[in-house]
């Protein structure tokens, strides 16, 4: 009751939002909306966008254009090549770092969701004792970086046997998801009636089966905010994946650019830019598909 | 037929078993659903907490087992000037680059929370430096960074400003400099678009009674848009404040801690001396020296912040 209350006065004032988005936004002309607001914001996008317009035309430019900035214009080019892209692909490991980062990615992720689901139903709804204490150090456990935890959890690797094995990475990369999906699925699970689930319960129902056949459905926003947010995380973890794995193709992508890129080549800029731009374009079209997941995700996890 | 469902229906109501009893018991299930979760972040994040600080007591090698030496570490890096610059390289960069991201984030939320043709495509894009990989990005910069190729050098030639290259990343000041640039355009969607989502619950009309009581823009701002705003501050602000502290990916992209040793953050000169120099036992010490800034960020950014909360009488939630 009270819930729904509470609910009801914080869907309010953004329906109010809704509803009134000019604003006073009429009282602004044209002129000065330009000056205010135009142009601050086209220096935005173009200031957040530029690194990757300049990494996608490095890829594309042949060689002789890239170190050539006298006689043709660096911004542009006509003849677009896929010598880089080509060379990633066919005459590199790329694919294969491409595919442990998938890997490993995917494998962390669904065990961090199904870590998280339990602990999240389990905080919220089942209210055993100490429930709130464990959900208050989950959180804190979100504030633990791994720049502090990567020397001694090598160690820990080593003695596990695990050393240079992409399952390493698929085990400890839940550190850095289960804090931030259960809160995520704290904040879900909260707004799915509670009578639905006393009913299930009159009714027969285990545990079990309210958890996969009432709330799970009705938690699907969340679980594909939480999944997204949890994939894009361990594709982009960086200093574990560097310090656990080891020979070459065992690495992931951001690992393999770094350090097996990076030669003497003048030339290397075309192909080190390509496995950027490959290596990026994953996350992108993911993103692209579930941008207000996303958004809600990370809003969502720093409103809780 | 009837009679034997009827009786093995009977059974389990009239003597419900253990099994069956644990079954419904909140306490025990809760337990047992939470089994993977601390599992996990007991195995592989308070263990590796707790063993770390140990580690910096002891002077382990990789591959030999280390002996408990006290303070030594400690003493060690009191007296190592390299330290120090990682130190000062650390606050420098988290102060300047915290502060800027907030000022930025802030000012570009307050941007993209007025009425805009086609917001949600604008909001997508402004996100996308936040979901590409930092090491990615990074690598992108360092090329805009290079030494003889620079697109930025070239620009600022052709206008007309510069005559020489400039050596982004070759001199200790211009790589500070750059590096928290980069830190800085990654970090500034994260803040604007959280900030914009609290944004977009304050309502329009407190700013319409507001002008008709004749406040300027800067009051408006001040004194309807800051205190509605300040919780989700405050939470943005320690998230962005704890990672800009723990940075390594950015850093070791572009510039490895060089040059000679000007960019070294705490988090890249622990690998440094960890992993590649193999003193396992220093390189935690440096961690473990981490955690008490860490802390004194946290409590400043959260408290200072979230006092505000109470203070307008919302309550502890």
């Amino acid at each position: 009751m009270t819930d729904l209350a509470v609910k009801q006065t914080k869907a309010a004032p953004s329906k109010a939002a809704d509803d009134h988005s000019d604003g006073m936004s009429y009282l602004e002309s044209i002129p000065r909306q330009l000056v205010t607001l135009y142009l601050p914001l086209s220096i935005f996008l173009i200031v957040l966008l530029f690194p990757f317009y300049w990494m996608a035309l490095t890829a594309i430019k042949p060689n002789h254009q890239l170190l050539d900035m006298e006689r043709v214009s660096p911004f542009w080019t006509w003849e677009p090549t896929f010598q880089h892209i080509y060379k990633l692909i066919f005459e590199s490991q790329y694919p294969l770092w491409l595919w442990n980062t998938m890997y490993v990615a995917a494998g962390a992720t669904a065990l961090s969701i199904a870590a998280s689901v339990l602990a999240a139903y389990a905080i919220v709804r089942l209210r055993f004792k100490g429930a709130q204490t464990i959900g208050g150090l989950i959180f804190l456990a979100y504030l633990v970086p791994p720049s502090i935890l990567f020397i001694p959890l090598s160690t820990v690797i080593y003695n596990y046997g695990l050393f240079d094995s992409p399952l390493a990475l698929i085990l400890v990369y839940p550190t850095i998801l289960i804090p931030f999906s259960t809160w995520l699925l704290m904040g879900y699970f909260k707004t799915i009636p509670y009578e639905l689930e006393e009913c299930a319960l009159i009714d027969g129902a285990s545990r079990w089966q309210i958890l996969t056949k009432i709330v799970l459905p009705l938690a699907i926003p969340g679980l594909i905010s939480a999944f997204i947010f949890c994939f894009t995380l361990c594709w982009n973890e960086f200093i574990y994946a560097l310090t656990f794995l080891q020979s070459v193709q065992n690495k992931t992508v951001p690992v393999a650019i770094v350090n097996e890129f990076v030669d003497g080549d003048v030339y290397r800029w075309g192909s080190l830019m390509a496995g950027a731009l490959v290596g990026s374009l994953p996350l992108v079209i993911l993103y692209a598909f579930f941008v207000e997941h996303y958004v809600s995700a990370m809003t969502g996890a720093v409103k809780e | 037929m009837v009679d034997a469902t009827l009786h093995t229906r009977r059974a389990p109501i009239n003597e419900p078993t253990t099994w069956s009893r644990l079954k419904t018991n909140r306490q025990w299930l809760g337990y047992w659903f939470m089994v993977p979760a601390l599992g996990f972040l007991i195995l592989f994040l308070a263990y590796p907490l707790g063993l770390g600080v140990w580690l910096s007591f002891t002077d382990t090698k990789i591959g030999r087992a280390g002996e408990f030496i006290g303070l030594e570490n400690y003493d060690w890096l009191r007296d190592d000037s390299i330290f120090w610059t990682s130190v000062f390289n650390t606050l420098l960069y988290t102060i300047v680059a915290s502060a800027i991201k907030f000022a930025a984030g802030l000012y570009l939320a307050l941007l993209l929370n007025k009425s805009l043709p086609f917001k949600a495509m604008l909001r997508a894009a402004i996100l996308i430096p936040f979901i590409v990989p930092t090491v990615l990005s990074a690598i992108a910069f360092w090329w805009i960074y290079d030494t003889q190729f620079s697109i930025l050098s070239w620009t600022l030639k052709k206008i007309g400003l510069i005559s020489t290259n400039i050596d982004f990343l070759g001199d200790p000041w211009n790589a500070r400099w750059s590096t928290i640039f980069a830190n800085i355009w990654r970090g500034v969607p994260f803040v604007a678009i959280t900030l914009l989502a609290g944004l977009q619950t304050v309502s329009p009309s407190l700013y319409e009674a507001a002008t008709l009581d004749g406040a300027t823009p800067w009051q408006r701002f001040r004194y309807i848009t800051y205190p509605l705003l300040t919780p989700i501050i405050a939470v943005v602000m320690t998230f962005s404040v704890l990672f800009t502290f723990t940075d390594f990916q950015l850093i070791w992209a572009m510039t490895r801690g060089g040059p000679v040793n000007a960019t070294h953050l705490m988090a890249t000169l622990s690998y440094q001396r960890a992993i590649m120099g193999g003193a396992l036992g220093e390189g935690a010490a440096i961690a473990t020296a981490m955690i008490p800034f860490l802390l004194f960020a946290i409590m400043i950014s959260w408290f200072g912040l979230q006092r505000r909360k109470w203070q307008q009488g919302a309550d502890n939630d």
